[in-house]
């Protein structure tokens, strides 16, 4: 650290010394004297601020509300009514036995013109995605080599199934929620677009193209659904949807899109198969269709919140205006500083 | 004896002689010629020492003795009429008695021949090594070192737990990561400075030096040189190893030696080879040297050497040490005895002391708090988990999120669940690890490479760059930057630290009268010139001389005063132990005689005595030439005895040419007046004292000056009792002082010297600044009441308003009494001060008192129940001034402020006697001034002069401290942000420990994608311009306020990162909750945000703005966005692509803005009214430097800034 006479202020102490800019730039910078700007609060500075966001936020809050008002969402919760009257007071019997059927039709009422496309929602609720022992169970590799890949064992506990590799291996994997929704509009049967319901991305170049289901849901305990072992896991859309672990105990996955408009008053019969079971741990399931508004799905809170903000700092403006008119404060009046008062403080 | 040494000429030179024969014949004694000139003497001094030669005083336990023993002195004797001399010896005052070194404790060492030297034990070779570590044991050695630190343990800990599978919270290698870093970083530094020392050490080993090989001297590397061989060195070579003299181009034996590498003093200092060596032709070949075991003790040397059959005694002033050089003197031929790392100047280099800075201690309680933060929070997740685990327990194996048993196999096994107990510890242990950075790892590093960087601008600045000497600031301690703005005491010393230790005559009394008034600055008297081969000699320095004085000293009567005058001048000339030197000038024509010498005093004396033309020309052991009003004159220097601390004075016995013998003492007046005979002259010593009297009120140093014409008979007891003594083996040192008492009696008072200490420029306008900082400056200083007092006044430290309380007893009842006055006096004057100024009265300064206390008063105070009492008075007083103080009193008075309050202390000095008080206090400054490095060495912070105190404390210092301060705050709160946040989410993930922020994230988070702002930050950042805090000294309050860094800021902190957190956390959260986002989206929008939040919490803080402020915040933003964009990138990861699925939709930038702008709002708020309603010092200060010119030098010109700038604010 010694060797500062390196700098181009060494030698001659007081004038500047080198001309040349560079070296006085690093004078300037030695000496820390750099140029700089030097922000401070005035009460201009500070009520211009405080409107300003205030003027700014208020009106992005009302377009934000309008922007969630103006999406149409139907929610239906199907769990409980899809259960028949006499397993209602024990589901998991129900839903655990395989030999029942367990078709089920929900009747949906559109309440508001529904423009294409529509996209068609399961929510399920109280359904803990993001477990640590739930999220850590998956092996990206094999999902992307297959067999090939052989060090599974963050698939614990479904990592094996009769002492044999799963592919897809994993909790994650094995618990794919597996009911299925169509849907009827008056008689005819709407088309629904199950394709591109899954990132790109993730068929691209996650999820093997040559990567084939083996010995998946054989084991002793069924999780959830299966997958067809002749198609590939680039082309299992709700694997890899499912496969998204989702951020939140609450959570919505895409299962497809309706491409035609619906109108309102009209009424779609639904005809699902209630296979999942949400029923042994309290989980909710729901059924969703909305339309999609540039801010995504309904949700007042962005909207909300950003009024609140901007009123909020529209209201300490005034306030400090009427403080600062009260009881002004000269700017730089030593008389007002607490050094002239520390005598006896100190 | 006398036979074959040519050394002693028998009578006394014609004048004119030596000088003319100068060349042409080898002299017979010493002659001054290679003589450096000035600008490469210079030059070389300047020249930094090597690093391995740097040696740390640090460890000296007794530097009074020390700086006596260090007066070298020739003391040679010889008769008169037989001419017979003694081999020239030191006393050795270091080594006390003259005992015999046991051979179980010796070295033998025999002479060229070191296989022999070398058994049976292998002595090192002179090979050094200044590094601590090796290839190979710099892994190990230095992470030991490094561990020592605690929080690196805990670190250790965490990261070793999360190898234990089920604990397993991160990944392996990301766990283990930021540790890693920290270390690696620190490793890398440490290494690098490893390096350097190892190359400094490959060009000092490979040096060459002549080493004695059949009778033929060899170039030899230093690193092969051994105990034992004899070694050749030529004028201005450095020494390569400590070796004892043997033989020197000089027939008396002398060798002149440079030690600045060594103690930093830049005179000559002469040491010697034995006479009974001497006689070998130049290169003896044999002898046994038995020496004492290495140590460290540069001032001390204690051995005997058998040779021819005899053995004689060897001292500090026969061997010459690793790092000197060889002045004056062709060549110096020697045997080695300790080498490489065993050489005195390796046993003393160590490093830089190391303290802790307040605020670190700070830190520490802060960090501890947050460990209970830490705690506190694992605990609410543990009980929450148990509570889930338990309510849920019937449902466990049945959710599909959470399985307790493994169906992989045939036979069913349990998956990884130990029962509800064990999953509750476990919970704990993992929520400790994924919480750990609540505790900031990187905040270590990131404060070394702040002290660092502020280190180099206080080395930079050059408002603290001696101009005389273009030295720069030196930072040794690197820790302690930000203490700097908390002192509140500075404990000065004043010789040479206020004062500029640069002696000049004034005054002088002779026989009763007093010769102080000086000439004009501009005649020509200063200078007396002697004409030598054509060539004009003058003395460097010029005098004032007194006009009188001189006319009597010429005056051609021969007059009883006229003779005492002579005397007088001549005892200055002759009585002290400088060494004159003769360099070269550009002009020819011109050489100016420099004199060398230890004391400044004395060379003050000796410029002095040339002055009134008594002009000292040379010096060698057995005599000294003076050119006495144009005559030269040789006297022969019979005798000498050493200054020492107990006698206060020395004193030399010269025959003079007229066959006469003399003995001249000068010492301090109370040492002097006891051995006065006042019976003769009971006016002259009565006007005397009333002269010195007058002379120290005024602040000079006085020294008295006595003479006595020794009768032959006087004489020749005296000399058998000095050979008697300076022969002795046992007890020299007490003998010697014992012979000079004898025979320094009843001397004849020749008069007094005033010698001014100019008070180094500047210093009245720091002490005041320091004043006005709110700093107490306490002067300790060896001087006497009367001149401490006076340059008390001279430096405004005392004001003529003031009252002053002067201690001063001699027994400790006495003492007691008076302390107890002092009290009741301070206790009646700050109650009539409470009375006048009423509690709202502001402004009015109250009468101040000083204390003034003496040494011997303190002995019977410090370290007795007294201690209270004093410190009561002490602190009650606005300035105390200790005088006649020893070294370890400095300390004690330290201490005594230092335990009994927090204040932050700081010692400032610039001589081996302040060592113990820069030690004693939390910050030490040393001067590097006249006196050596050993206060420099002992020393956090070294600088060239007083004054620069005052753009250290008041502008380095608060900077420092309210960089430091923040940034402390700063890396807490950026922490424990991020901590929240995850918290807020273990809430929803059945308190399960999921992090949605990937783990690369978590770990680079405070070492990448925020670490650099802060660095930056605390190192530019002004809260205000230099110059404001010149001009306003009371606003380093804040500093010694705490008002930066305390638990009221820290909880405040606190309380904001929860709202901060809260945003990050709830407005996704709420935006998203009926979306489809999964984990790596909504985590790498949390990590976006609250990496921009930190870095724009920490821009809205920064007082000033420049460029590389703005790049590194934005830069960080940008980086971390990179970060977060490359780690979505790669396909093997969770949160594949998930950024770019975020930002494709519109929510994920409304998040973005809000969270910003909620999160802010609330510190924005706070800060606009705190700043504007309850401003600050600095607040005040800041508006000041902005709207009002700082150019307004009146308290009128301001108001009518003020009133501008408010009626400017009427505006809105």
């Amino acid at each position: 650290m010694e060797a500062g006479s390196s700098s181009g202020s060494g030698g001659v102490p007081q004038p500047l010394p080198a001309p040349s800019m560079r070296s006085r730039v690093f004078y300037r910078f030695t000496q820390q004297n750099l140029p700089a700007c030097k922000p401070t609060l005035t009460p201009v500075s500070v009520i211009t601020t405080f409107l300003l966001i205030g003027i700014i936020f208020v009106p992005v809050g009302l377009v934000c509300l309008r922007a969630s008002r103006s999406v149409v969402e139907i929610v239906d919760r199907y769990d409980v009514e899809c259960i028949p009257e006499q397993y209602q007071s024990n589901k998991v019997a129900y839903i655990k036995d395989s030999s029942i059927f367990k078709n089920c039709t929900r009747y949906l009422k559109v309440q508001s013109h529904m423009k294409a496309p529509i996209y068609v929602y399961y929510e399920l609720e109280n359904y803990y995605q993001n477990h640590r022992r739930y999220v850590k169970s998956r092996s990206e590799k094999q999902l992307l080599y297959g067999l090939k890949y052989k060090d599974t064992s963050s698939c614990k506990p479904q990592e094996l199934s009769n002492g044999l590799p799963i592919v897809p291996c994993g909790l994650i994997a094995w618990s794919l929620f597996n009911d299925t929704y169509s849907f009827l509009r008056g008689a005819t049967v709407m088309n629904i677009n199950r394709k591109n319901i899954a990132w790109k991305s993730d068929r691209d170049h996650k999820y093997g193209k040559h990567v084939y289901p083996v010995n998946f849901q054989n084991g002793t305990l069924i999780g959830g659904g299966k997958l067809n072992p002749n198609s590939p896991l680039s082309e299992q859309e709700d694997l890899i949807v499912w496969m998204r672990t989702a951020a939140l105990p609450k959570f919505r996955k895409p299962y497809g899109r309706i491409e035609e408009d619906l109108n309102a008053g009209e009424v779609i019969t639904v005809n699902l198969v209630n296979n999942y079971n949400t029923y042994s741990f309290g989980g909710k399931k729901k059924l969703v269709l909305t339309t999609s508004g540039w801010l995504g799905g309904q949700n007042d809170f962005l909207g909300l919140a950003y009024v609140a903000t901007g009123f909020s700092c529209i209201l300490i403006a005034i306030l400090f205006a009427l403080i600062h008119v009260k009881i002004p404060r000269p700017h730089g009046d030593t008389n007002f500083s607490p050094w002239n008062r520390k005598s006896n403080a100190s | 004896m006398a036979s074959g040494r040519p050394l002693l000429i028998p009578s006394p030179k014609t004048p004119t002689s030596p000088y003319s024969q100068t060349g042409s014949d080898p002299p017979p004694h010493p002659d001054p010629p290679p003589i450096p000139l000035p600008s490469s003497s210079s030059s070389r001094r300047s020249k930094l020492p090597s690093k391995s030669q740097n040696s740390s005083g640090g460890t000296f336990s007794f530097p009074t003795e020390l700086r006596a023993s260090k007066r070298s002195s020739s003391s040679s004797s010889r008769q008169p009429t037989t001419a017979q001399r003694f081999p020239s010896r030191r006393s050795d005052s270091m080594t006390g008695s003259q005992r015999d070194i046991p051979d179980s404790e010796a070295r033998f060492v025999y002479v060229n021949d070191p296989d022999r030297s070398n058994q049976p034990t292998r002595l090192p070779t002179n090979s050094i090594r200044t590094t601590k570590y090796s290839i190979l044991t710099f892994l190990p050695r230095n992470l030991f070192e490094q561990f020592h630190r605690l929080a690196y343990i805990y670190f250790l800990v965490l990261a070793a737990m999360n190898q234990v599978p089920q604990l397993g919270v991160f990944g392996r290698e990301t766990s283990i990561l930021p540790l890693a870093f920290v270390l690696g970083v620190t490793a890398i530094k440490d290494g690098y400075e490893d390096f350097r020392r190892h190359r400094s050490d490959q060009t000092e080993n490979h040096r060459s030096a002549s080493v004695l090989s059949d009778r033929d001297f060899v170039p030899t590397r230093w690193k092969d040189i051994r105990v034992g061989q004899v070694i050749k060195v030529h004028t201005n070579d450095p020494i390569p190893c400590d070796m004892v003299l043997l033989s020197t181009s000089d027939p008396t034996g002398v060798a002149y030696i440079q030690t600045v590498n060594l103690d930093g003093e830049s005179n000559l200092k002469t040491r010697y080879a034995k006479q009974e060596t001497l006689k070998h032709g130049g290169v003896p070949t044999s002898g046994l040297i038995r020496c004492e075991k290495p140590n460290r003790n540069i001032y001390g040397f204690h051995a005997n050497m058998d040779i021819d059959g005899k053995r004689v005694s060897l001292g500090p002033s026969n061997i010459v040490l690793r790092g000197c050089e060889l002045k004056n003197t062709n060549w110096a031929i020697g045997v080695a005895v300790y080498t490489g790392r065993e050489t005195k100047v390796m046993l003393n280099s160590s490093g830089a002391p190391s303290k802790r800075s307040r605020l670190e201690a700070h830190m520490n309680r802060e960090t501890i708090l947050l460990a209970v933060l830490l705690f506190l929070v694992c605990s609410i997740v543990t009980i929450l988990g148990g509570i889930w685990l338990h309510v849920h327990r019937d449902e466990l194996n049945d959710t599909p999120f959470y399985r307790k048993q493994d169906f992989s196999d045939r036979e069913v096994g349990k998956y990884n669940y130990y029962g509800i107990g064990w999953e509750v510890v476990f919970t704990f242990l993992k929520s400790v690890i994924v919480f750990q950075v609540m505790i900031p790892i990187a905040l270590y590093v990131s404060m070394e490479l702040v002290r660092l960087g502020q280190a180099f601008f206080m080395i930079q600045d050059d408002s603290m760059r001696d101009a005389a000497t273009h030295k720069r600031f030196q930072c040794r301690a690197l820790n302690i930057n930000e203490d700097l703005g908390q002192i509140k005491y500075v404990f000065s010393d004043k010789t040479g630290t206020l004062t500029e230790n640069k002696m000049e005559f004034r005054c002088a009394s002779v026989r009763g009268t007093d010769y102080s008034r000086t000439g004009d600055e501009d005649d020509d008297n200063g200078y007396s010139t002697i004409a030598v081969d054509e060539q004009e000699w003058k003395p460097k320095m010029r005098v004032k001389v007194d006009e009188e004085l001189v006319q009597l000293l010429r005056s051609g009567e021969k007059t009883e005063k006229r003779e005492r005058a002579r005397d007088f001048v001549l005892g200055l000339a002759a009585c002290n132990t400088i060494v004159p030197l003769v360099v070269d000038t550009e002009d020819p024509r011109v050489r100016l005689i420099d004199y060398q010498g230890e004391s400044p005093d004395e060379q003050a004396l000796a410029y002095a005595a040339a002055a009134y033309g008594f002009v000292l020309l040379e010096r060698t052991s057995g005599h000294i030439v003076i050119d006495v009003l144009g005559h030269r004159q040789r006297f022969d220097v019979l005798g000498l005895h050493e200054f020492d601390s107990d006698r206060k004075r020395m004193s030399v016995i010269v025959g003079c040419p007229d066959k006469t013998v003399k003995l001249f003492v000068k010492g301090a007046d109370s040492s002097m007046f006891g051995v006065i005979d006042k019976s003769r002259n009971l006016e002259i010593v009565r006007a005397t004292e009333s002269h010195l009297y007058s002379y120290s009120s005024i602040g000079l140093r006085t020294l008295v000056v006595g003479m006595r014409e020794l009768s032959s008979s006087e004489f020749v007891e005296w000399q058998s009792a000095y050979e008697k003594a300076n022969t002795a083996l046992f007890g020299r040192a007490g003998l010697l002082r014992a012979v000079a008492a004898n025979i320094e009696t009843n001397l004849q008072l020749l008069g007094a010297s005033g010698i001014e200490d100019k008070l180094q420029a500047g210093v009245p306008e720091a002490i005041e600044s320091l004043r006005q900082a709110g700093i107490k400056v306490w002067v300790l200083t060896g001087d006497k009441q009367e001149t401490a007092i006076s340059i008390g006044y001279s430096c405004k430290l005392l004001t003529s308003d003031m009252t002053q309380i002067i201690i001063n007893s001699h027994s400790k009842e006495s003492c007691r009494k008076s302390l107890l006055d002092a009290i009741a006096m301070t206790t009646k004057f700050s109650a009539s001060n409470a009375a006048r100024n009423g509690p709202g009265d502001v402004g009015s300064s109250k009468a101040p008192l000083a204390l003034i206390i003496d040494g011997t008063s303190l002995v019977y105070i410090l370290e007795t129940e007294l201690e209270e009492e004093i410190f009561k008075v002490a602190t009650a007083c606005d300035v105390v001034l200790c005088c006649r103080v020893a070294p370890l009193q400095k300390a004690g008075i330290v201490a005594l402020i230092k335990n009994r309050t927090s204040d932050m202390t700081l010692a400032i000095g610039d001589g081996a006697n302040d060592v113990s008080m820069i030690q004693m206090a939390d910050v030490g400054i040393g001067i590097s001034g006249q006196e050596g490095r050993q206060a420099v060495m002992a020393s956090d912070f070294a600088m060239g002069q007083f004054r620069f105190l005052v753009p250290l404390l008041l502008v380095h210092g608060h900077w420092n401290y309210q960089r430091m301060a923040y940034m402390i705050l700063y890396n807490f709160y950026r922490n424990a942000v991020f901590v929240f946040c995850l918290f807020w989410y273990v809430l929803y993930t059945a308190f399960s420990l999921t992090t949605a922020v990937t783990e690369w994230s978590s770990v680079l988070y405070s070492v990448i994608y925020t670490a650099l702002p802060t660095i930056v930050v605390g190192i530019l950042d002004k809260d205000l311009s230099r110059k404001t805090l010149m001009k306003h000294p009371q606003l380093y309050g804040a500093g010694q306020r705490e008002e930066r860094y305390n638990l009221k800021m820290f909880i405040l902190t606190m309380m904001d990162t929860i709202w901060q957190s809260a945003a990050i956390f709830f407005i996704p959260f709420l935006a998203y909750r009926h979306s489809t986002v999964d984990i790596s989206g909504i985590g790498d929008l949390w990590t976006l945000a609250v990496v921009i939040l930190v870095n724009l919490h920490l821009g809205m803080d920064i007082f000033r703005w420049n460029w590389v402020t703005h790049a590194s915040i934005w830069g960080c933003i940008v980086a971390t966005a990179i970060c977060v964009i490359i780690i979505d990138c790669i396909p093997v990861l969770p949160g594949y692509w998930a950024i770019f699925e975020m930002m494709k939709e519109g929510l994920f930038w409304f998040c973005l803005l809000g969270i910003i702008f909620v999160a802010l709002i609330p510190r924005f708020v706070v800060k606009a009214f705190t700043e504007y309603f309850f401003p600050s010092d600095i607040q005040v200060a800041r508006e000041m430097e902005k709207y009002g010119s700082l150019n307004a030098a009146t308290a009128t010109q301001e108001v009518q800034m003020s009133s501008y700038s408010n009626s400017h604010q009427r505006i809105p």
